[in-house]
This record gives structure tokens, C-alpha cells and sequence, in this order.
């Protein structure tokens, strides 16, 4: 048998042997989609030379797999959306505290995780957006006044199954509690004109196209429709601004905790809360900077400024679970 | 006992099987400990909607499938009327459009923001229409998607009747429609069952499409339960309970397939009906009008979408997404088929019950919900990886490293597991054909072996082989759920872009893949069209 061992260890230097990493490369999970990040790492390679390697898919499975290879596992970093899934990320283990002085200064603690575990890149509000023909922006104040009778009808909504609701309605839960949210639910639900939509884009067209009159949605989106549509008959509103403020939520990046390469992963996260990546990454899908040195794009810019809520964005990970249950029972779908 | 020449066929029906047991075990093994909050808020305020929106889907698709995979092929095979000669090939093209992408197009094109409807409106003032997102809509969906399984296997069925049968039928007296259902109906049922259950098992595994119309089913449940409450075990636990349902169906298939079997006539070259006039007008309109809404008015929207956004994103990129995703439908076409046809020898030579159960367990990975089939793949790869393969490598001196998860042979293995039984079916039904004695008649004239694989099953084999891979071919591309999670890096496909686009809901760029993936897809239905108008031609 003893003889043999040459031989397989040949065999298995071929098997083996090729998967070895080089040592100045990130891999990265991402959720957030090729065309959104791939020019980052590209310049950032163009910059350093470092190669970073990424795949996407949706957070959870990601998760399910830098779980799974545990000790073994190849990636270095976890770039998802929303909090929500940040938290559940450092719920979960997957993730170790970075510790950087850089990111510490580029980045208000707001939108980091008190672990450490994780750090925001970049930052959408999710607002109200109203037809300009229809509606008066004298008629509208709050989320919770959507559940008003005034919009009987003339509400449009994403489904319940998407995070960013989820997210809204966990930090409602936050605010006002279980009940008196559950109510504000439901008079959203009795105001919809339609069957709530499968993506946020379905909701400004519906809205444009006269379905309804306003509607909830993530400021990207409608940044990207208004980019491409100038003379779009829609306009955002910034609700909240007497009380807590606009609802705001965050894309960001975590270290795994059995990050391979962590040095040259904790690197590219510093570089990417820099001025030159946060332009060039909160600019691909006209989102906010995280970083509060770096101006917005000017159509981010000309949505005007306005109060954001303050609250922990932890809250959507904490209560996310409540919140969905809270929507089933009020028969959001 | 068996006998040692049977026992040969033990191990690789072993080892596939094994293979689908890894996922399955996840799921059994996911009970070990439940959740009573989920649970109790699934039961008490989901599970009713859930059930009855699944059931009236399954309902309504096999109903619709059956109507129309049955009337199509009986009036392409058994009809003379104009157009039939091209609607006979141009009904199985919807193969090549994927059920998510038929669903972003008729929603786009459809609802209240839609061309369509705006176009109405302008013309006409404000209108009330039907709702275009509603449970009638998904169904007109996954039926359009989902029919040409049931229109594939129901005309091969018709045109093996043969035409001394229907002759005879027509002799004694019987009315078209009485020859119709009195003897080809009973005599295809095995083949319409077959294809009905294809297609419902499509149904209840399908995500991409109810997802479109944001209508709830068991299997949006399972993706909920995962990413909303990020409980994997619930998720299992309830895929598991749709596997049951399955199974269920499965069986109810065999029980009604009964002993029917095949005519071996020689097939029909000649239409048997002539219709003529308001019968011809009304069978045309029929058949242009379901291939119309299954294949050109989508082709024609994806199109003008690819002119109006998709067309600025074309870049050389897409030349590579090609590449990955044609190599790996033929690396998963070809191990598939492979391993599909030691299965379909296993179960001719070796009948016992325990290859029987292998087979039939090898055949249950395409019930399950892809995303569902490809996390449990991916959690019993990485145990593998974790528990044998690093150590193993460590010991052997090598670098320590996973070799399943993210290697191309773990994406390879997932789409063996999730399509085997879309290889099998048509293997078994070609391989069933062969009689045992012409074989047994080579082996007395003394070919064996090698040789008679070779010289006398090879060549009567490879319609089928072919049919069968084709099929596989065009799953895999289309294939999502286990392509985003268990592709190695750098290797995106036409599906992972499409996936990108419309998860940001950007249908209209979505286009540009989705109509790259209905090409490439093509290609092989086609193939499969021309070989069986050949061996049509060539009356068998």
C-alpha cells in the first residue's frame, strides 16, 4: 500500500493542487449584481494590481454557503443589501469584526455595525413617490398617513416578500409598536388600487401610467427611470420630516470569519469607503455615499436634502421575522 | 437471488441513486428540530391560501396542458388542414422560452402599464380590463410554457397508433371524434400521463414565474420561509412535504398508465381526416393562435424590448456568457444522457425491486424546487468537502482545499441530479421498443458484448439518446437556481444575467439575455424537430 502514496499524492497534487488561491486576490459573495460592482473591483485592480474574484447570487443562499465551508471556505468578503440581511449575516457567524481606523473615520457609526462586523457602503431611502398631475405634495406628510382614507384606492406597493418592506416595517414596529404598526399596515393594504407589484420598477410605471397616484419605493430606482425618462410625471416626497425622519437603508460589505485572504480583503473595504470608490459606487445605481465627504450624483443631488431617521439600521435585521409575520397578518402579500 | 450477470448493474444504480439520496437526506434530516413559531404562524394565517392557490394552479395547468397538448397533436397527426405541415414543427418551438421569461413578457406586455393596455387607453379613454395578474393569468402562463410536453409525447403516441387502427375505427363505423375517444385517447393515455406529470412537476417546482405575477404558492412558501425568516430547516421541512405531494402525483401517473402499451404498426405518412372549410378554417385559427401566444408575440416583444434598451448592453462579454452556458448544457447533456442510459439498462436487464427503487429514486431530483434541490446539494458537498475531501488531500499531501463546491463537477453533478429524469423517460420508451428477442437472435448468431452494443443497440438507440439529450440540453441552459450558487468563478451564463436584470426588475434589459438563451435554446429544438420529420419521412 506504502508504495502506492507517491503515486496518489501525484493524483492528488493534479486534483488538488490547481484550487490553491494566489495570494493577492479577494474573493468576494455579492448580491449585489455584476454590472453594479464589477467597476469597482476593476478599478480597484487597475489601481493595486489585487485581482478580485466574485460571484452573485440572492443573500440568503450566499450565506447558507460561506456557512457551509466553514473553516474551509473561499470567500473573503459578503456584499449584500439592505441591513436586514447584514444582520442575520452576523446572526448566523459568518462574520468577524473589522478593525480599521479608515473605515472607523470614513464612515458615520450609524451605518456600521456596533460588532464591527459590518460596514455600509452606500445608502437609498425608501420614500414615497406620487404623480405630479394627480397628487399635491401639500396632501401628503407621513408612511403612516398612506393608511389614510384620502388614498383609498390610489396606493401602490411592492410585495411584502421583498426585504426593503420588510426593513420599513420592522423600524415602524421600532416606533410605534406592534399593534398600532399592524393598523397602519392594514390601512395600507385597504388602500392599494392593485395587487401589490413583484418589483419596485413596476410600481413607478404603474403609478406613471395612472394606476395609482403614489406609491413606496427605493430613491434608486426611481433615479435609474428618471435618468432614462426625464419627463417621467413622477416626483419624490420626503416624508417624516416633523418627526423621525425618511426611512433609510444601506448596501454593505462584512469580512467572513474564515476569510482566507483578510489583510488584502480589510484593504479593498477601506479603499471602497474612499472618496474615489464611494463616487464611483454610490454613482452606478444613483444611491447615496456612505462616506459624508463624497457629494452624490447630481441627479441624487437634485431630489433636494432631507432628514433621515436615525435609528440604528440593526432594527430591520432585529425584527425583520416580526415584521413579515406582522404583514401575513395583515394580508400584504 | 439474483443472479451474478444482474448484481453488475448494482453499483453505478448504487451510486446514482446515492447521489440524489445526498439532498434528499438534508431535507429528512431537517426535521431534527422544528420551529413552532414559523409553524404555527404558517398554519394559522398562510397555509389555506397557500393550498388553494397551489392546488388551483396544479388544477388549472394540467387541465390546460392536457386540452392543449392533446388537441394540437391529434389535429398535426391525424388532420389535413392549411398550415399543418409548419404548425406540426413550429408547436414545439415554446419549448425554448423558459416559464420565467414568458412571464416578465406577458406582464410587461399586459398589465395596466403595459403597451398594450396603454394603447387601449388612449384610444378608447379609461377602461376597466381583466386583471392581467391573477391566477387565470398564471395559469395561461405556465399552460403556454408547459403544453409541448404533453404535445411532444401525445403525437408521437398518435403517429405510433399507426393507420390500420384508426382505419379499422373509421371501417366500423365510428365518427372521427368517436375513433378519437374510443381508441387513440385510451391507447396514448400512458403518454399524455407522462406529460402531464412533466409538466406539473414543472409547476409545483416553479418559482420564476409565480414570482412575476407575486402569486403565492407552497413553493414561494419554501423561498420565503429562507430568506424572510432565514430558517433553511423550515424551508426543508416544507420541501420535503412537497416532495411528498410528488411523489403522490408520481404514483398516481403509474397507477393510470396501467398496462397500456404501444402500437408497433407501421406509423401513418398520410393526414387521415381532411378538413375542409369551416373544420380547416376553425383547426388552423386553433393551432396559429397557440403558437402564437406560446412563441411570436413573446419572440416579438423581446425583440422590440432588445431594440428599445437591451441592444446598447451587447458587448463582447456576451460572447463568453455563450460559450458557459452552451458548455455547460453539452458537458451536462452528455454525463446525463450517460449515466440515464445505465440506468434504462439496469432496469431492462436486471428487473429486481431493489434496481427498480434505485431507478425510481434517481428519478426524483427534478420534482424538487431547483433552489431548494441545489442548497441541499450545496450543504452535502460541503460536508463531503469538509469531512472526506480536505482530509483525504491533507493526507495525500496535497493543498487541502475543497474539490466539489465551486468546481464545474459539482454544477455538472447538481444538473445530473435535477434533469435525470428528463434523459430517462425517452431512453426508457426507445430502449422498451427494442424487443428482447433481437438481442437474443445476435447473441446466437454470435455477436455480444461490446459488439452488439455496439452494432445492434447503438444505432437503434440514438434517436432516442439524441431526443434525450436535447431535452436535457435546453433544461440546463434555462436552468437558475443551482447555476447562481454552484457556478465556479468567472463562469456566468445567459440565466445568471437574466436572473441579474430582472431582480432589479429591468425586463426590458432582461431582453438581451432572455432572447440569447431563447436562441441558443433553439437550436436543438429544431434538431429535434428535423430528426423526428426524418424518421417520419423515412416511414420508421
Amino acid at each position: 500500500m506504502l508504495s502506492r502514496k507517491p503515486l496518489l499524492a501525484a493524483l492528488a497534487l493534479v486534483l488538488f493542487g490547481g484550487t490553491a488561491q494566489a495570494a493577492d486576490e479577494v474573493v468576494v459573495y455579492s448580491s449585489r449584481i455584476d454590472e453594479l460592482i464589477k467597476p469597482v473591483f476593476d478599478a480597484y485592480t487597475a489601481e493595486t494590481g489585487v485581482k478580485v474574484k466574485f460571484i452573485t447570487d440572492k443573500e440568503a443562499p450566499l450565506m447558507q454557503r460561506i456557512k457551509a465551508e466553514g473553516q474551509n471556505g473561499v470567500a473573503d468578503l459578503l456584499l449584500t443589501v439592505d441591513a436586514g440581511n447584514l444582520w442575520q449575516a452576523e446572526q448566523m457567524g459568518i462574520l468577524q469584526p473589522i478593525k480599521s481606523a479608515v473605515i472607523d473615520q470614513n464612515i458615520p457609526a450609524q451605518y456600521r455595525a456596533s460588532s464591527h462586523d459590518w460596514t455600509g457602503l452606500s445608502l437609498r431611502a425608501r420614500t414615497i413617490v406620487y404623480a405630479t398631475d394627480r397628487v399635491k405634495p401639500e396632501e401628503l406628510s407621513t408612511y403612516e398617513a398612506l393608511a389614510d382614507k384620502h388614498w383609498e384606492g390610489r396606493l401602490c406597493l411592492r410585495t411584502a416578500k421583498k426585504v426593503y418592506n420588510q426593513s420599513l416595517t420592522a423600524t415602524l414596529i421600532e416606533n410605534h409598536g406592534p399593534a398600532k404598526t399592524e393598523e397602519i399596515v392594514k390601512g395600507w393594504v385597504d388602500n392599494l388600487s392593485t395587487d401589490v407589484f413583484s418589483d419596485d420598477n413596476a410600481v413607478l410605471q404603474a403609478i406613471a401610467a395612472g394606476q395609482c397616484d403614489v406609491g413606496v419605493v427605493n430613491t434608486y430606482y426611481f433615479g435609474r427611470m428618471h435618468k432614462a425618462d426625464p419627463k417621467l410625471p413622477l416626483k419624490l416626497f420626503w416624508p417624516n420630516q416633523g418627526d423621525r425622519g425618511v426611512h433609510v437603508n444601506l448596501s454593505g460589505i462584512g469580512l467572513t470569519k474564515h476569510a482566507p485572504h483578510p489583510e488584502a480583503a480589510i484593504k479593498l473595504v477601506e479603499w471602497m469607503t474612499g472618496e474615489q470608490a464611494q463616487k464611483l459606487f454610490a454613482d452606478l445605481n444613483q444611491e447615496f455615499p456612505a462616506n459624508p465627504k463624497v457629494k452624490p450624483s447630481d441627479e441624487v443631488a437634485a431630489w433636494g436634502e432631507f432628514k433621515a431617521d436615525s435609528i440604528p439600521v440593526e432594527v430591520a435585521g432585529k425584527r425583520q421575522a416580526e415584521a413579515i409575520r406582522l404583514m401575513d397578518r395583515a394580508g400584504w402579500n | 437471488m439474483s443472479h451474478a450477470p444482474q448484481r453488475r448493474w448494482y453499483l453505478p444504480v448504487g451510486l446514482t441513486a446515492a447521489l440524489v439520496i445526498l439532498p434528499l437526506s438534508v431535507l429528512v434530516l431537517s426535521w431534527h428540530s422544528i420551529d413552532m413559531q414559523i409553524w404555527s404562524h404558517l398554519l394559522d394565517t398562510q397555509m389555506r391560501r397557500l393550498l388553494g392557490n397551489t392546488l388551483t394552479l396544479v388544477a388549472g395547468v394540467g387541465l390546460g396542458v392536457t386540452v392543449l397538448g392533446v388537441s394540437l397533436a391529434w389535429l398535426t397527426t391525424l388532420c389535413e388542414f392549411p398550415g399543418r405541415r409548419w404548425l406540426d414543427w413550429a408547436l414545439m418551438l415554446p419549448f425554448a422560452i423558459p416559464a420565467y421569461v414568458l412571464a416578465f413578457v406577458f406582464v410587461g406586455l399586459l398589465d395596466f402599464a403595459g403597451p398594450v393596455q396603454s394603447a387601449l387607453r388612449e384610444v378608447f379613454g379609461p377602461m376597466r380590463l381583466p386583471r392581467v395578474r391573477s391566477t387565470g393569468g398564471v395559469i395561461i402562463v405556465l399552460v403556454l410554457v408547459f403544453y409541448p410536453y404533453v404535445y411532444l409525447l401525445a403525437r408521437s403516441a398518435f403517429l405510433a397508433q399507426g393507420k390500420g387502427l384508426m382505419e379499422a375505427a373509421r371501417v366500423l363505423g365510428l365518427t372521427p371524434l368517436q375513433a378519437f375517444w374510443r381508441v387513440a385517447l385510451p391507447m396514448a393515455r400512458p403518454a399524455i400521463g407522462a406529460g402531464v406529470a412533466l409538466a406539473l412537476m414543472e409547476t409545483l417546482a416553479d418559482f420564476g414565474a409565480v414570482a412575476v405575477f407575486n402569486f403565492d404558492t407552497f413553493t414561494t412558501a419554501i423561498y420565503k420561509t429562507w430568506y424572510g425568516f432565514f430558517s433553511l430547516s423550515s424551508a426543508a421541512q416544507l420541501a420535503s412535504l412537497l416532495l411528498l405531494f410528488v411523489m403522490l402525483v408520481l404514483y398516481a401517473e403509474r397507477r393510470a398508465r396501467g398496462a397500456g402499451r404501444t402500437g408497433n404498426e407501421r406509423a401513418r405518412v398520410q393526414p387521415l381526416y381532411r378538413l375542409r372549410g369551416v373544420k380547416a378554417l376553425a383547426a388552423s385559427s386553433w393551432c396559429v393562435l397557440v403558437f402564437a401566444c406560446a412563441f411570436v408575440i413573446p419572440l416579438l416583444q423581446l425583440l422590440a424590448w432588445f431594440w428599445q434598451r437591451g441592444r446598447h448592453d451587447l458587448d463582447e462579454r456576451y460572447l463568453g456568457l455563450v460559450t458557459h452556458t452552451v458548455s455547460l448544457g453539452l458537458g451536462a447533456a452528455v454525463i446525463t444522457v450517460s449515466v440515464a442510459l445505465v440506468l434504462a439498462f439496469a432496469r431492462r436487464q436486471a428487473p429486481t425491486s431493489a434496481i427498480r427503487s434505485g431507478v425510481a429514486l434517481a428519478n426524483l431530483g427534478y420534482a424538487l424546487p431547483g433552489s431548494v434541490l441545489a442548497v441541499s446539494l450545496m450543504l452535502a458537498f460541503s460536508y463531503l468537502d469538509n469531512q472526506l475531501v480536505i482530509p483525504l488531500s491533507q493526507w495525500l499531501g496535497g493543498a487541502g482545499k475543497p474539490l466539489l463546491l465551486g468546481s464545474l463537477w459539482a454544477l455538472l453533478l447538481a444538473y445530473l441530479v435535477r434533469f435525470m429524469a428528463v434523459a430517462y423517460g425517452p431512453l426508457e420508451s426507445t430502449l422498451a421498443r427494442i424487443r428482447p428477442s433481437l438481442p437474443e437472435a445476435s447473441r446466437s448468431l454470435g455477436v455480444g458484448g461490446v459488439k452488439l452494443l455496439r452494432r445492434v443497440y447503438l444505432p437503434l438507440l440514438l434517436p432516442g439518446t439524441l431526443s434525450a439529450a436535447l431535452l436535457v440540453f435546453v433544461d440546463v441552459i434555462k436552468e437558475m437556481p443551482a447555476t447562481l450558487l454552484m457556478r465556479p468563478f468567472g463562469w456566468d451564463t445567459l440565466a445568471v444575467r437574466v436572473f441579474e436584470m430582472t431582480s432589479e426588475g429591468e425586463w426590458a434589459r432582461a431582453s438581451l439575455p432572455a432572447l440569447t438563451l431563447v436562441a441558443v435554446g433553439l437550436v436543438p429544438v429544431i434538431g429535434l424537430i428535423r430528426r423526428s420529420a426524418r424518421s417520419l419521412g423515412q416511414g420508421h
